[in-house]
């Protein structure tokens, strides 16, 4: 079996700017929800607004969770003399459980957000009553 | 000197440019050039952006820090992971949607402006610059410790390779090669720990703070570097050469501002509006930096951009485990640190002088030696790489297509700032230095990006007035604190740690003047929201 080779595409030069610009326009185009009409508009606010009040309600978690502390230690300083298996608490809230604390807050924000996008196409693919 | 050092050294090089070569074989279009293959898995991504990421701060700067302050410093490590959850919540997936690569072109996506795109630019190439610098301190230090020769050496024979290697080669296959570099950083610091920690269960694990102070573990002779005052009462002057035996106490160093006792081991020693300064500076500012954000472009789609964040931010939050302990063991083995004010050497210094300087200790500390090699040049590699595209694109060629030739002009000027930087502000703690350039992200860039995703009535002037008021305010304190005589009292603090102030007064200034010119919100604006955030499978 013989196969041709493709013909040399030209060369070009890509400008990263001019790129993103062209880009932009061409995707604008492709989809059936940028006729702007009234309902698509108000889907695209529902979604946008449901994922900014899923990642502010995470951001909440870790201020609470994090950000409290420092306050906490000035509040209450005895709490900062507490030992966990002869570790002084910050050191160990700080050094070590903070890390995991913050994985665990990413990984069920990647999951309701990726649930909000599957409920979004869901909501577009509906056919027609 | 460590007769392991120059081949662990070579070898590190060497491994580089192979994988580099091996990677290469993949990169055949421009596209490729500039930001790796679209195919690569998230995995093999997140190890890429994890080793740009941890710098010199981060395996040198971290653990200098926590041996001088103690735990009040442990907010440097977590909020450089935290920075992650934040770019994850907020941004992560609309930015890769929005087909940006860099934040001018993210203003120009959004707003449709040039003059804010080019104000992006000189933010970009500020917040790049102040980046670079504490990579150079950290490699003219790594010189000046382990070879004994000179901090400006050091400086500048990293910054030559790093420029030389952008310049020609460019960064390609830079996936491979970064993911490389996380894995070696990893292990140069995980590997030691193991038989750091054996070795001090074998001393009958001294206290990391005995009751009267610190003390010498061995015999030590410590030569001062500037005219101080020990204790309070002792005077000492610029190279005089100290000697102490084994159990003597650690006197403190007038000039060496450090923590000590319950004030090392406990919360509190630093005010609680550096702390929020600190937390706001980090969690925000991660991400506004230029190299971060290049990298998100190498991802598929929106979603497996979040995937591959969230992957991050495990990988990140591994390593910083691994710092604390360095400092605290420096405590105890490496005492005259506090004494020389050299802290960001602890994780350079401590395998010989924990385990002696046999076979082993030498092997490991020529491991963590390569780590540190492996962290200024992915990480200044990287960053050369995004500011001299931004100078290349919006700077010497705007809107014309340049040539090769004009992409080496723009490293070279890139390169240079820094470098000059460099060799005058030896003597900032690294990790420090870093805050700061996360405090001006944080208060420029990450407004413009969390209003510029979630909110459509952000206006091309209130974009403009929200950078100049709260990036400029941080820029201002930034060139204060690097440049400016040393404060004291109330204004160090808040010039110091400029963020708790300069963010919220960035958000407040772009969310008001944009509302006040309403009529200027581009009249595109729900195309580009749609495109923001609705899932790719719905475009086709």
């Amino acid at each position: 079996m013989v196969v041709d080779d493709p013909p040399p595409r030209p060369r070009v030069t890509v400008v990263l700017a001019d790129a993103a610009a062209r880009r932009g326009a061409a995707d604008r185009g492709s989809s059936d929800l940028t006729e702007q009409t009234p309902i698509g508009e108000a889907l695209v606010k529902g979604l946008v607004r449901a994922q900014f009040a899923l990642a502010l309600r995470l951001a909440l978690v870790v201020a609470a969770g994090l950000g409290t502390l420092p306050l906490l230690f000035a509040v209450a300083p005895a709490v900062g003399e507490v030992k966990v298996f002869g570790v002084h608490l910050p050191w160990v809230l700080l050094g070590v459980l903070s890390f995991p604390f913050l994985v665990l807050v990413g990984a069920a924000y990647v999951r309701w957000a990726e649930r909000n996008e599957q409920d979004f196409a869901a909501l577009i693919r509906r056919p027609e009553p | 000197m460590n007769p392991y050092l120059a081949p662990g050294l070579v070898l590190v090089l060497l491994l580089t440019v192979a994988i580099g070569a091996y990677g290469l074989r993949f990169a055949r279009t421009t596209s490729d050039f500039l930001v790796a293959s679209r195919s690569v898995s998230p995995s093999w991504n997140a190890a890429a952006i994890s080793g740009e990421y941890l710098s010199a701060a981060s395996f040198l700067g971290v653990a200098g820090l926590i041996l001088r302050y103690g735990v009040d410093v442990l907010w440097y490590p977590v909020g450089f992971a935290a920075g992650y959850l934040a770019l994850l919540l907020f941004v992560a997936a609309p930015l890769r949607r929005s087909g940006a690569f860099t934040l001018p072109d993210f203003c120009e996506v959004r707003l449709r402006s040039t003059a804010l795109r080019r104000l992006a630019t000189a933010f970009v190439l500020f917040i790049g610059c102040l980046y670079m610098l504490p990579q150079l301190q950290g490699a003219g230090l790594t010189f000046a410790t382990l070879t004994g020769g000179s901090y400006a050496w050091g400086a500048l024979v990293v910054a030559v390779v790093v420029t030389a290697n952008v310049a020609f080669g460019g960064m390609r296959a830079i996936t491979f090669v970064q993911a490389f570099q996380y894995w070696l950083k990893l292990t140069a610091l995980a590997v030691p720990i193991i038989f750091l920690v054996l070795q001090w269960q074998a001393d009958g694990r001294p206290a990391v703070t005995p009751p009267p102070g610190a003390v010498f573990p061995a015999a030590t002779t410590v030569t001062i570097q500037q005219d101080a005052v020990l204790d309070g009462t002792q005077r000492v002057e610029k190279g005089q050469e100290l000697h102490f035996d084994q159990g003597a106490p650690v006197p403190t160093v007038s000039t060496v501002d450090a923590e000590s006792g319950d004030a090392w081991l406990l919360p509190g020693g630093t005010g609680l509006f550096s702390t929020y300064s600190l937390i706001l500076a980090t969690f925000l500012g991660t991400m506004g930096l230029p190299h971060v954000l290049v990298r998100f472009y190498t991802n598929p789609d929106g979603a497996s951009a979040r995937r591959t964040t969230l992957v991050v931010l495990a990988m990140v939050g591994l390593f910083y485990l691994l710092p604390t302990v360095y400092g605290v063991l420096g405590r105890i083995y490496t005492p005259q640190l506090l004494m020389t004010g050299n802290t960001d050497a602890v994780v350079l210094l401590l395998p010989e002088a924990v385990l002696g300087d046999g076979h082993l200790g030498r092997l490991l500390g020529a491991l963590v030696t390569a780590g540190a090699l492996a962290a200024f040049l992915s990480t200044s590699s990287g960053l050369l790489t995004s500011v001299a595209g931004v100078i290349f694109t919006d700077v010497l060629r705007p809107g014309r297509n340049g040539s090769i030739r004009d992409f080496r002009i723009a490293t070279l000027l890139a390169a240079s700032v820094p470098t000059g930087l460099a060799l005058f502000v030896s003597d900032m703690d690294v990790s420090r230095v870093v805050g700061l350039a996360f405090a001006v992200a944080a208060s420029s860039f990450c407004p413009l990006l969390v209003l510029g995703i979630w909110w459509r009535r952000l206006t091309d002037v209130g974009a403009i007035a929200g950078l100049i008021a709260g990036g400029g305010a941080a820029m201002a304190a930034v060139l204060l604190t690097v440049l400016g005589p040393p404060l004291t009292g109330w204004p160090a603090e808040i010039i110091g740690q400029p963020a708790a102030w300069t963010v919220p007064l960035a958000f407040l200034v772009m969310a008001g003047v944009s509302l006040a010119t309403g009529r200027r919100v581009p009249p595109d604006v729900g195309a580009t929201m749609l495109r923001l955030h609705a899932p790719e499978a719905l475009r086709s």
